[in-house]
């Protein structure tokens, strides 16, 4: 059976220097699994069998149980995200307020699913769940930015901005 | 450090700075004329507020006004819906959804001059009489703020001013004058219950940590801030407005359970939630109101941070237990209870944020001042987060026994566009849809449970005639099936057949069998799974079918969406009398539907359209871009 | 703890408090049903098959009773009430909607779980619950098994021992939700994994999701060909646990009987491993005087348990020179078969087939690693498990229970008691060792060594053969033998001699053994039982030392010449690797 990694790792040696310096910083923490992955990702972007490798080798866990921990939890990735992350809140507030119809809206025109990326690397989508911005209802996210108040006509204006 | 008179002698000097911001008070000292409040909660920075505060800060050094006029940046006001929101003392001015570009015309023209710019006030404050202040508007008027007291009052990134609002007098009183019983003892005459779902007394969970295993040589507190119920955000806002509460509150926890260490679990979809708790751990150590030997007594306690990874299942105490430890974030069977082996097998609480932030006020006003509010058996204020089809959406703290509609037609506003209410869904994925025949009912944990319903987090989602509640209860459903964490056969597959049938029905694909089948179905799940989200899983589904049965019916037997939303029940059908053959819908379908028809109504000079109802993907574009409205769907 | 009085369905039972109800309930004589729960190592309260009402004062509701700990006095239980069958059924037809339910054609069919427990629930529709059901590709990359997750139900006991017993952890609970499924890091397949091939996940699970790959037609057609001669071999654990899949109680010797039918199975040859066993001392006690003597890699570690051997290599690749390199019974007697006994009747090996019965699933993979063909061709062709065997006796229509006792052909069939307890954790030392001590002391007596059995994971024994000191230790499930490695390889130990079994308590429950269902496993110690088959056997035996094996004595006279000679090492040693963990 193939693994699931199919986007070639480009992890540089100083990703990896400054991996293992957070393992490091964990190494007395019985609970650092979880911060571990966090601020690896951080580094990577996202946690591909290379890094994941490298924590378990460091930190004496199966490699399974890093991989059942990482594919548990919403936040951590498998892939590479795009330039542009792309976050739909369907939330129930967002969600009554027509935030369904503005994600499908998003996967029509940029020809993706859940959870991928197109195929320039620019774009990637996903829906995510309350963000907190209820008052702004329907809302998105492009990585820092947030997008309030919305329809499905401005769902390209939005995109426009990241041309 | 800080030795006790320090802090006493912050707060002396820091307090009639602090009471500027509080109209009328005669206590008020300051050396500024104005204070300038700008809410940088994750609503209002969303929609810009950072921009807004660097503009002024600009604008008024330009002017030379830095020395006079004091910029600060609070937490949540609760009024989301009208961000980015500026308020402007002694006066208490509300400004809101303002604009970079209107900070020069304020600061000339009310800062400077003296005279609020009338049309950027909140609408409500500017009356006949002349200009409300906050504190007058209808949102404001009727809530009573008790976990939030400080939010969008104080800069929640400076402890000085959380200790001017008398900030860590609480743990100061518990230490010098409390042993931890008598802390254990005011917590459970005060009433307090768990804010975060199920409604345990709080003093019952700290006083069984603190007696049930006597010689345990390790014991943790911990705060769920995992906030995960979609459309819940005040412990968010509680967060970002008032960190040091928690801290606070979570020290006079380990002292009264006998723990030394803390751990608070935020979801890191909140940045600036984490970011100013970071900001307000390390201000607390280096003030040493956590750290070893707190304010010189035998006690010390230190509290960590941990960030949860997106799982809804972590609000589940064992779940987050779990997780923290650096498993798969599962639920454990209790008993035994986290009292008894909690957090790495030792006796642990676990509160939520808005429990917490209730505590130091309980502390210093007695447990008598708590209980005098609220209901019977639930005490105190609930904050509520009230989303949906409501006009003031945001914030708001009432006391327990508000009824809904006080809280949606009075302080939220009521339902915009004239639309009629329909129902309230309360307590996220866990909780149910309360229809219009209880609006009056008193919200308590009690009450909510007795009409299917439950408190929850405190989420408030309004309703009106244009929403299906069987859609609404499928998109819980789709929300708890991903959420699920997979460990317990009835969760993890009954939750998925229940979805599944909903699906059904909203397709007008069931029948009305299947209506008892899924009622059965969620009993089970309800009796038989291993943990909280599982076991309330159901009450979505099971609220509405009793609420709603109607509309459940139409589906199976009419097989019609009543509210028009299930879009495979959809009919759009053109009304000749009315279209006026322009052939704009023709053009705008997406899948060509829609063709010019032989028969022109009287009156008319063209053709109706007709829509192919086999082609038609009920997308409702044919709709929108009709300019005689003759189209309608059904 | 103080005892506290319940009712269970009426009836008044005392239990310690903490008890729990699934406890309580079967000292009371009822049955409650379970998946998940496995003693210690498995109280996850996850499939919730188990549960029960109960009231403590106020008022019924469910609880899942194999962890529910009973903590009140007049407590009241119920067991069959209508709720309870209504949770019970429900939650086996929710299991069934995502079940592939292809009973007919699965090696479980008839000692299957889900299948027992439907049929005496009564279940009588298979769809109550339709909907999406995932599709999986079944793995067979590893050497020794299959994993069908079309069939998993996701009760993890398999997870359970792979981690807790095992300490190998390459199988998991992967994704959430309905989308959990159980597996190995980013889908590899076991075969590309650490899997060290020991079965126990196997022998524990209760639905037809795990299982050996399946010899049982290559080996009928094995023997139905006339230009060859097919030689089979029994290692000692498959005798002291074949029974139970004719119905015997757990430990029954059923030697004999397991004899007669592999004769009407048609093998040419029923030679017994146990035979191999001694001719293992014989190598492995020579070379561990000598290291011992001479200053050779000490610890020395055992290595008749291809499932360690694997560990070893995979987990502690620096040790693996402690390992004997003697090659394991099954492999020395198919190394004989097809050098010594092949010249002996005149035969080309090329046209032998040894066929080894194992307690084991690594021996699967042990018999086609490198290094383990004496006569240039593999020493064994092909490994059965006891569950295999059990599989062809029936398919052959043999009445088991009817079946007379014979006895194992020779020159490869007499074994001493010593052989025989090498099924059994601190069974190969203790042979060893009583070879050992005549050999220094120069009398040929019979030495028990008791300290080092019982099925503690790691015993350890300081033995004094006039006056010279052996330091020995036992470890027997890989999360122990792993915990004792780390001492001794950072000094905190100081052992000359260590015996590791892969399997918890040896071989005897090793992962090809006949598979207990929970309701059996829960209350009964399988690792007790069946040695206390072995251990009887060898009381029993005039021969009790491996050395004074009079056909051993004859292989050495004819063929071998002596112990750890040249020729030895040509056939009955090897050698091993070092791997990586994934």
């Amino acid at each position: 059976m193939a693994t699931k990694t199919s986007v070639p790792f480009n992890g540089t040696a100083a990703q990896e220097a400054k991996l293992r310096e957070i393992i490091k910083a964990h190494q007395d923490d019985p609970g650092a699994l979880m911060p571990v992955l966090q601020q690896a990702q951080e580094v990577y972007g996202y946690l591909p069998i290379e890094v994941q490798k490298i924590i378990s080798d460091e930190m004496n866990i199966p490699l399974e149980k890093i991989y059942g921990v990482v594919t548990f939890y919403a936040q951590f990735s498998l892939y590479p995200k795009g330039k542009y992350n792309i976050s739909v809140c369907l939330g129930t507030a967002c969600y009554v307020k027509g935030s369904g119809d503005i994600y499908d809206k998003l996967q029509e025109i940029l020809g993706i699913g859940d959870g991928e990326c197109t195929a320039d690397g620019k774009f990637s989508l996903e829906a995510c769940r309350c963000i907190g911005a209820c008052g702004l209802a329907p809302v998105l996210t492009v990585n820092e930015d947030v997008y309030g108040r919305l329809t499905t006509d401005k769902v390209k204006e939005v995109l426009a901005k990241y041309e | 450090m800080k030795s006790l008179q320090e802090i006493q002698q912050i707060c002396e000097t820091m307090h009639p700075e602090l009471e500027l911001r509080h109209e009328g008070s005669t206590e008020a000292k300051s050396k500024y004329e104005k204070h300038v409040l700008i809410c940088g909660g994750t609503g209002c920075t969303s929609s810009g507020s950072m921009e807004i505060v660097d503009t002024l800060n600009k604008e008024l050094v330009a002017r030379g006004l830095e020395e006079k006029i004091q910029v600060v940046k609070t937490g949540c006001f609760g009024l989301c819906a009208l961000g980015p929101i500026m308020i402007v003392y002694p006066e208490g001015t509300f400004y809101s959804r303002i604009k970079a570009k209107n900070i020069p015309q304020i600061v000339q023209e009310h800062l400077i001059g003296g005279t609020p710019v009338k049309e950027l006030l909140y609408d409500e404050t500017v009356t006949d009489e002349g200009i409300k202040s906050l504190n007058e508007t209808s949102f404001y008027k009727k809530q009573h703020r008790v976990a939030l007291r400080n939010c969008g009052v104080i800069n929640p990134e400076d402890i000085n001013e959380y200790i001017a609002r008398d900030g860590y007098k609480a743990i100061a009183k518990v230490l010098n004058e409390m042993t931890p019983e008598d802390v254990i003892q005011c917590i459970l005459d005060s009433g307090l219950r768990g804010r975060g779902g199920g409604g345990f007394p709080t003093g019952r969970k700290w006083q069984l940590a603190r007696t049930i295993v006597p010689d345990a040589d390790q014991k943790y507190v911990c705060c769920n801030a995992d906030e995960g119920d979609p459309g819940a955000f005040m412990d968010r806002s509680v967060l970002e407005g008032d960190p040091h509460v928690v801290l606070e509150a979570m020290t006079i926890a380990g002292y009264a359970i006998g723990a030394t260490q803390g751990y608070i679990y935020v979801r890191a979809e909140y940045p600036i939630a984490v970011e100013r708790l970071k900001i307000a751990i390390q201000q607390a150590r280096e003030y040493g109101t956590l750290g070893k030997n707190i304010f010189g007594s035998e006690f010390s306690f230190d509290i960590d941070l941990r960030l949860g990874a997106g799982a809804f299942v972590c609000g589940e105490e064992t779940a987050l237990m779990t997780s923290i430890e650096g498993n798969r974030g599962e639920p454990r069977p209790r008993p035994p209870f986290p009292a008894e082996k909690g957090l790495y097998q030792k006796p642990t609480i676990l509160n939520n944020v808005e429990t917490y932030a209730n505590v130091p006020q309980i502390i210093l006003n007695g447990a008598e001042w708590f209980a005098s509010m609220g209901t019977e058996k639930s005490k105190g204020t609930k904050v509520f987060a009230l989303g949906g089809k409501i006009k003031n959406t945001g914030l708001v703290e009432v006391p327990m026994g508000t009824t809904l509609r006080e809280v949606i037609e009075e302080i939220g506003g009521g339902i915009p566009n004239g639309k009629k209410f329909k129902a309230a869904q309360t307590g996220g994925p866990s909780g149910g849809c309360i229809s219009a025949e209880n609006y009056d009912v008193p919200i308590d944990y009690d009450n909510l449970i007795a009409i299917g319903s439950m408190m929850g987090s405190g989420g408030l989602i309004v309703m009106d005639e244009d929403n299906c509640m069987v859609d609404i209860a499928k998109f819980f459903l789709e929300f708890t099936v991903d959420e699920s964490c997979g460990k317990c056969t009835p969760c993890r597959i009954g939750t998925k057949r229940m979805y599944e049938m909903l699906d059904k029905i909203t397709k007008g694909q069931a029948e009305l069998a299947d209506l008892d089948k899924l009622e059965e179905l969620c009993y089970y799940v309800k009796a038989n799974s291993l943990c909280g989200l599982g076991q309330t899983a159901p009450n979505p589904v099971l609220s509405t079918l009793k609420n709603f049965r109607n509309e459940y019916e139409a589906h199976v037997l009419a097989k019609k969406c009543p509210a028009g939303v299930c879009k495979d029940l959809l009919q759009f059908t053109i009304l000749p009398e009315k279209c006026v053959g322009c052939g704009l819908c023709a053009k705008n379908c997406p899948v060509h539907a829609i063709s010019q028809g032989d028969y022109t109504a009287p009156g008319k000079k063209r053709a109706a359209f007709v829509i192919d109802a086999s082609k038609c993907i009920k997308c409702g574009v044919c709709m929108s871009n009709c300019r005689p409205n003759a189209i309608s769907r059904g | 703890m103080a005892d506290i009085n319940v009712k269970i369905n009426g009836i008044p039972v005392t239990v310690p408090k903490g008890t729990t109800v699934l406890e309580a309930a079967h000292k009371a004589g009822i049955d409650i049903p379970t998946f998940c729960y496995m003693k210690e190592i498995n109280e996850i309260g996850a499939c919730r098959i188990c549960m029960v009402e109960i009231n403590e004062g106020r008022g019924f509701r469910l609880v899942a009773s194999c962890v529910y700990p009973l903590a009140f006095e007049g407590t009241e239980i119920l067991t069959n009430s209508p709720k309870v069958m209504d949770s019970r059924r429900k939650t086996l037809e929710l299991i069934l909607s995502t079940h592939e339910k292809k009973c007919l054609s699965c090696v479980r069919s008839g000692n299957c779980e889900l299948q027992t427990l439907c049929n005496e629930m009564g279940i009588d529709h298979e769809e109550v619950y339709e909907g999406e059901k995932h599709v999986y590709e079944i793995d067979n990359s590893a050497v020794h098994m299959y994993r069908d997750n079309n069939k998993c139900i996701l009760c993890r006991r398999c997870v359970a021992v792979c981690s807790k017993w095992q300490g190998v952890g390459v199988i998991g609970a992967n994704e959430r939700g309905f989308k959990t499924f159980i597996g190995s890091a980013f889908e590899m397949g076991l075969g590309e994994t650490s899997c060290v091939s020991c079965g126990q996940c196997i022998a524990v699970c209760p639905v037809g999701a795990l299982s050996e790959k399946d010899y049982t037609d290559t080996v009928f057609q094995a023997i139905a060909d006339p230009t060859k001669h097919v030689i089979v071999q029994t290692a000692p654990a498959v005798r002291a646990a074949l029974g139970e899949e004719f119905g015997y109680p757990i430990g029954t010797n059923v030697e004999g009987k397991m004899v007669a039918a592999l004769r009407r199975l048609g093998f040419d040859d029923v030679f017994d491993t146990d035979w191999g066993a001694d001719l293992t001392i014989m190598e492995e006690a020579t070379e561990f005087i000598d290291r011992f003597k001479n200053g050779g890699k000490l610890p020395m570690m055992t290595s008749c348990s291809p499932g360690w051997v694997k560990y070893c290599e995979h987990y502690f690749p620096d040790l693996v020179d402690h390992l004997s390199s003697c090659k394991s019974p099954h492999q020395m007697l198919g190394a004989m078969a097809k050098t010594y006994y092949a010249e002996k009747i005149g035969k080309d090996p090329k046209d032998i087939i040894v066929v080894s019965v194992m307690p084991c699933t690594a021996k699967k993979f042990e018999c086609q690693r490198e290094d383990q063909n004496a006569a240039g061709v593999p020493d064994v062709d092909y490994v059965l498990t006891t569950r295999e065997l059990a599989r062809m006796i029936r398919r052959a229509g043999l009445k088991f229970t009817a079946l007379p006792d014979e006895d194992f052909d020779n020159p490869l069939g007499i074994s001493s008691g010593a052989g025989d307890i090498f099924g059994v954790t601190g069974g190969v030392m203790e042979a060893a060792l009583r070879t050992a001590y005549c050999w220094l002391t120069g009398k040929d007596e019979v030495v028990e060594f008791k300290e080092i059995r019982g099925t503690d994971g790691i015993k350890r024994s300081e033995i004094d053969i006039d006056g010279t000191k052996i330091r020995v230790a036992v470890a027997s499930g890989l999360k122990n033998a792993g915990e004792l490695l780390t001492r001794v390889q950072n000094g905190e130990e100081k052992v000359d001699f260590i015996e590791i079994m892969a399997c918890p308590g040896g071989c005897v429950n090793g992962g090809g053994q006949p598979q207990q269902p929970a309701s059996v496993r829960n209350f009964e110690d399988l690792r007790v039982l069946r040695a206390k088959a072995l251990y009887d056997e060898d009381a029993g035996k005039e021969l009790r030392l491996s050395h004074m094996n009079p056909d051993i004595k004859k292989l050495y006279e004819e063929y071998l010449h002596t112990a750890g000679g040249h020729k030895s090492h040509k056939t009955l040693h090897t050698s091993y690797v070092k791997r990586s963990i994934n």
